[in-house]
């Protein structure tokens, strides 16, 4: 093989630093999420200062589950559902599960506060947003929150030229706890939330049809190597922080009567 | 469906590395490809699985979704998963969705290989 010249180096240069297509849909990187404002109504528990965990960082099975609906009888395009998706996405979610977006909205680098019921238990967590375009957007979860992984939530049009709205996680549970939960009731808690999501985004549009469901589990063994995921937990942190509201209740009236 | 626009070429590194060269976009549509890709470069000596990223044009969530179960698959096999080729960008991507915690980046082809083949 021939030494590359000078020449072919300076080619091979500017085309790795050449700016590619997708550079403005992906977020910037962050060592911990930082959170400067929080909307009304959002509880900044377990985000600030948390690293972000994708699929092979958490300790459960890893799932793929794909979740569509076609907007059958109805004209519009990928790109009109996700412009729809990002404006009403908070009021999509099921009242146990409720999104609270920055100013900024559903874009790249913006995280989402999340106050969620799961069997009765408080969970105040978040979502950042790492990726969206104009037919998709994608969320990556924080350390402590039930999944480790990924949600993108996407518009289509299938070969017959109807337009789909899908929802595909790729994510383990993030502890034991959590994984334990998934397998007993959780999973299908999860199952029953992704599915109103899509119910309504297309009732929106005035359509109803069925949802359906494609679950592949792509690795069956959990990782015992995160294991102590267990002290990030977010539902465990959610739970003492509202049994602690007293607490907090009364020394803020104290701290009133004696300023 | 849109198609792949995606293309895959496969040669062999040495004994135990096999290297897959990506050029175009991965998304969610070069599943197939890749799979395919990956079932060529893959036989019962091939240790490990190169990954040459340097004619890579685009790559959305999706593609990182691929990439991730392309791993599991690996791994699976007890082989190992190194790429190269990356620009300051995609290595940036890789960083944000921690793909980099189990994946190799080198920097040449040679590095990649010379990794490939001491393990």
């Amino acid at each position: 093989m021939t030494e590359p010249t000078p020449q072919d180096q300076r080619r091979q240069e500017e085309k790795l630093n050449r700016e590619p297509r997708d550079a403005a849909f992906w977020a910037q990187r962050v060592e911990r999420l930082e959170v400067s404002d929080v909307p009304e109504g959002a509880a900044n528990l377990n985000v600030q200062g948390r690293r972000e965990v994708g699929a092979l960082q958490g300790f459960g099975q890893l799932w793929q589950k794909t979740y569509r609906v076609r907007l059958v009888g109805i004209e519009t395009t990928p790109e009109e559902v996700v412009r729809v998706w990002k404006e009403h996405f908070p009021e999509f979610q099921p009242p146990n599960s409720r999104f609270y977006p920055s100013m900024a909205g559903v874009a790249p680098g913006e995280v989402l506060f999340i106050s969620a019921s799961v069997g009765g238990m408080p969970v105040y967590t978040g979502v950042r947003v790492i990726y969206a375009d104009d037919e998709s957007f994608t969320v990556m979860t924080p350390e402590g929150h039930p999944e480790s992984g990924w949600n993108t939530f996407s518009a289509y049009q299938d070969d017959d030229g109807v337009t789909v709205a899908q929802i595909q996680s790729l994510s383990r549970a993030n502890d034991p706890i959590y994984e334990l939960g998934f397998r007993v009731v959780g999973s299908t808690e999860q199952e029953r939330i992704w599915t109103h999501v899509l119910k309504t985004l297309s009732a929106h549009f005035g359509v109803n049809e069925p949802v359906t469901l494609e679950k592949v589990c792509v690795d069956p063994k959990v990782q015992w190597s995160h294991v102590m995921n267990i002290w990030q937990n977010a539902g465990a942190r959610s739970m003492l922080y509202t049994m602690a509201t007293p607490i907090r209740w009364i020394r803020g009236l104290i701290g009133r009567r004696n300023p | 469906m849109p198609e792949a626009q995606v293309k895959m070429n496969v040669r062999s590194a040495g004994e135990k590395a096999s290297i897959i060269d990506v050029q175009g976009e991965l998304t969610a549509f070069a599943e197939t490809v890749l799979m395919d890709a990956y079932n060529q470069a893959s036989d019962g000596r091939v240790r490990a699985i190169i990954l040459n990223f340097e004619d890579l044009e685009y790559m959305n969530s999706s593609g990182i979704g691929l990439l991730v179960t392309l791993l599991i698959r690996i791994n699976r096999e007890k082989q190992r998963l190194l790429t190269y080729g990356l620009s300051d960008h995609y290595r940036s991507i890789f960083q944000i969705t921690r793909l980099d915690d189990a994946i190799a980046i080198c920097d040449s082809e040679e590095d990649a290989v010379r990794a490939a083949n001491s393990a």
